[in-house]
């Protein structure tokens, strides 16, 4: 008999399970135990709910009421106030702009601009069972579709709703499953890109972990389209609880006769099971995931021959996204229309983000396409941290580019990004505010792509090193004025000649950068400055004499002594001697220590006299 | 599962599970679950209406509780809303009341007028 009243849904995405909800979850059970409550309350762990710097975040049902930050010591109260005298416990709720508490999480402002196709059941159901997924109404698409429909009528569904790859490219899905199902031969494969690798970047494993059944049965709908019998599931190992997730969907959905044979009394068979990956960044490339699955080292190979001709094996093969399979289910049981309905006129639908950076709400969210970038930062994003000024968003990872505030109008879709010099990407969206040095973040991606370069190719593997030895002169103080040229001239280049879509990409970081902040890379070269002190070599500390009280505790705490003075001199810093670790500025009990942001005079002489002395050696 | 009409009783079994969570309430009991409603048995109250409602398979009710109503001289008292019509405030409620009121009201439509002490929002 159940006697259960609330449903305690807890957030267990990787956000707020590093935040503590899963020491949160013990301390209640333990508390529900001692009250005799346990039989009352009905505890769920679900995938990520989206507004990850609030957790760790839990919703209680049937009120629907939201709480943040919730740590072990409020557990007692909670129980008590808000599950044994049913009164929310509104310390533990947001608070809007008026300061009102916002009770009901549909009304956090978070969610408002938001539609949830792919993330419909993420933090709402639990992830892991299959009953709470067909309440939702899971698997009637596929069991739909299987019992009335063609596989050709499925493709001609996704052909209307205007479905693109939402692993970056935006290569029209339909096109991929027409060019595999035309082969004739018998045995195809369908292949889930789990590899999801761009820095900041967390929708497919959201997706993976919060959401299981939903990718399955749209990796089973494009399996009966393009009519392969087999699928594979390829996660990166640093991913394992996504792992554990789809391993335990594959396993419910067999027993429950969704798989393998007969699946819904018809003839279309069809099994999965899941492969990881090592977590090479280039093993996103559809045909180095391939190989990496065939056992092969996880290098692309030249296209064509297309996957959709020789794939896996060297049978067709089709390889999408998660987001793209998690679309699916509600694409068939809504409708191609309606989901036609949202977007813009060549990207149709919704697409997940993980907002990140300098901005207030981060974490995952799921926004019709078309949204402009100011209503994607400032609305659901909640605006920049602190007193900061918004300077850059990055967009789509060490592939994509950045775009300054003239763009915050430009509409978020494949074309309109990529024609600015950015790109959809798998959906990582970095803020940042103007403490950002630019020259720094395209230095940070470069050095990436260095590091994930596979070497088969030499563009890739030659060029972007050369690359990077030039933004490391840039930003240590020694760049040439030609250098800004160089760049962009190894930037094309590589971007032609890579193989693959890594190297084919990996430069835009830097071009984009120079693109629109082609000032600051000149400010590091000629004035040696770096307005921002982010690249230490182009700032230094001074203390002011007027303000200085002679107390010596920068001197007694600075860590390489280049520290002097006396009460009466007052205090100097030999510049260079100065590591610039930042202690003095910490501990002045006056504020006297300031940030300058170019290269220090006396060190610039040194540095001169030491390359006219290596010339005249040379 | 090998038929949609499999998918389906598996799918309507799964929403009632979860009904705490969905939108699918024709009524909702509210106890009144304050210091003093507790002090007077609001607990056994509420525990009556979830084993009343489980035993008799209603998937519609919906239990909940809020705080103080300020009723204290009535405690334990209970509300039993209605989509679409006025509340109805019950007081000194006890698990046999609290069956009668099952019956009657949640089940039958019939407000019992000896216990109520206000109806109107």
């Amino acid at each position: 008999m159940s006697l259960k009243r609330i449903d305690l849904l807890i957030c267990c995405g990787s956000g707020c399970v590093s935040a503590g909800a899963l020491k949160i979850k013990e301390k209640i059970l333990t508390i529900l135990q001692e009250k005799g409550l346990l039989n009352e309350i009905n505890i769920i762990e679900t995938g990520c709910m989206g507004p990850c710097d609030l957790g760790p975040v839990m919703v209680v049902y049937p009120e629907g009421v939201f709480y943040q930050k919730v740590t072990v010591d409020d557990v007692e109260e909670l129980v008590e106030e808000h599950f044994i005298k049913g009164r929310p416990v509104t310390r533990l709720m947001l608070q809007d702009k008026q300061e009102q508490v916002v009770s009901a999480a549909k009304d956090i402002p978070f969610y408002q601009k938001q539609v949830k196709v792919a993330l419909a059941n993420c933090g709402y159901i639990d992830p892991e069972s299959l009953e709470e997924y067909i309440a939702q109404g899971g698997y009637e698409a596929l069991g739909t579709l299987l019992t009335e429909k063609s596989p050709a009528d499925a493709i001609e569904v996704v052909q209307k709703s205007g479905l693109r790859g939402r692993g970056g490219g935006g290569f029209p899905t339909a096109m991929k499953w027409k060019l595999a199902s035309g082969s004739k031969d018998k045995q195809k494969y369908i292949i889930c890109n789990g590899d999801e690798g761009d820095p900041g970047a967390f929708m497919d494993r959201s997706l993976l972990e919060g959401d299981p059944h939903r990718v399955l049965e749209g990796m089973m709908i494009a399996a009966y389209a393009i009519g392969a019998n087999k699928g594979f599931f390829y996660i990166r190992a640093e991913y394992p609880l996504a792992i554990k997730r789809i391993k335990g969907a594959i396993e419910q959905a067999r027993e429950a006769g969704l798989l393998v044979k007969n699946i819904f009394g018809s003839k279309f068979e069809f099994d999965a099971e899941v492969r990881t990956g090592a977590g090479a960044f280039v093993c996103g490339e559809e045909t180095a995931l391939i190989h990496s699955i065939e056992g092969e080292r996880g290098h692309p190979s030249a296209k064509p021959p297309y996957p959709s001709d020789r794939g896996l094996w060297g049978k067709p093969t089709v390889v999408n996204n998660v987001e793209t399979f998690a679309n699916l289910p509600t694409i068939f049981l809504k409708g191609a229309d309606w989901f036609a309905s949202m977007g813009t006129k060549t990207s149709k639908g919704t697409k997940v983000f993980a907002l990140t950076g300098d901005v207030k709400n981060t974490g995952l969210v799921e926004v019709p396409m078309g949204i402009t970038l100011r209503e994607m930062i400032y609305e659901v994003g909640g605006g920049i941290v602190g007193d900061r000024n918004f300077k850059a968003v990055q967009l789509g990872g060490p592939s994509g580019g950045c775009l300054t505030a003239e763009h915050l109008d430009v509409p978020v879709d494949y074309e309109s990004l990529k024609e600015k010099g950015a790109m959809m990407g798998s959906g990582g969206v970095i803020v940042m505010n103007d403490s950002n040095c630019m020259v720094s973040i395209a230095k940070f991606f470069l050095e990436f792509s260095v590091e994930e370069s596979c070497g088969k190719c030499s563009p890739c593997r030659i060029g972007l090193k050369q690359m990077l030895d030039i933004m490391e002169r840039i930003t240590s103080g020694n760049g040439k004025e030609d250098d800004i040229e160089e760049l962009i001239r190894l930037g094309e280049a590589i971007k032609q000649l890579s193989l693959c879509g890594l190297g084919q990409t990996a430069p835009n970081p830097v071009l984009s950068t120079i693109q629109y902040f082609r000032d600051e890379y000149e400010a590091h070269i000629r004035d040696k400055s770096c307005s921002t002190s982010v690249c230490l070599d182009l700032m230094h500390f001074s203390i002011e004499k007027d303000k200085c009280i002679g107390c010596s505790l920068c001197a007694q705490k600075c860590p390489v002594t280049c520290i002097s003075g006396s009460k009466e001199e007052k205090y100097t810093i030999h510049q260079p001697e100065c590591i610039k670790c930042g202690t003095c500025m910490e501990v002045c009990p006056v504020k006297a220590i300031s940030k300058i942001p170019r290269m220090h005079d006396e060190v610039m002489a040194i540095r001169e006299k030491q390359r006219l002395q290596s010339e005249n050696e040379e | 599962m090998k038929t949609l009409a499999d998918l389906k009783k598996i799918r309507e079994k799964a929403q009632e599970e979860m009904k705490l969570r969905g939108s699918n309430v024709r009524v909702k009991v509210v106890v009144g679950m304050g210091t003093s409603g507790i002090a007077m048995g609001a607990r056994e109250v509420m525990k009556t209406f979830l084993e009343e409602i489980s035993q008799r398979n209603l998937t519609d009710v919906l239990v909940t509780q809020t705080g103080e109503k300020g009723l204290s001289s009535m405690e334990p008292v209970v509300d039993v809303v209605e989509e679409g019509k006025d509340k109805v405030t019950y007081g000194n409620m006890n698990p046999d009341k609290v069956r009668k009121v099952v019956v009657e009201h949640i089940v039958n439509g019939r407000i019992v007028s000896e216990f109520v002490v206000s109806t109107g929002s």
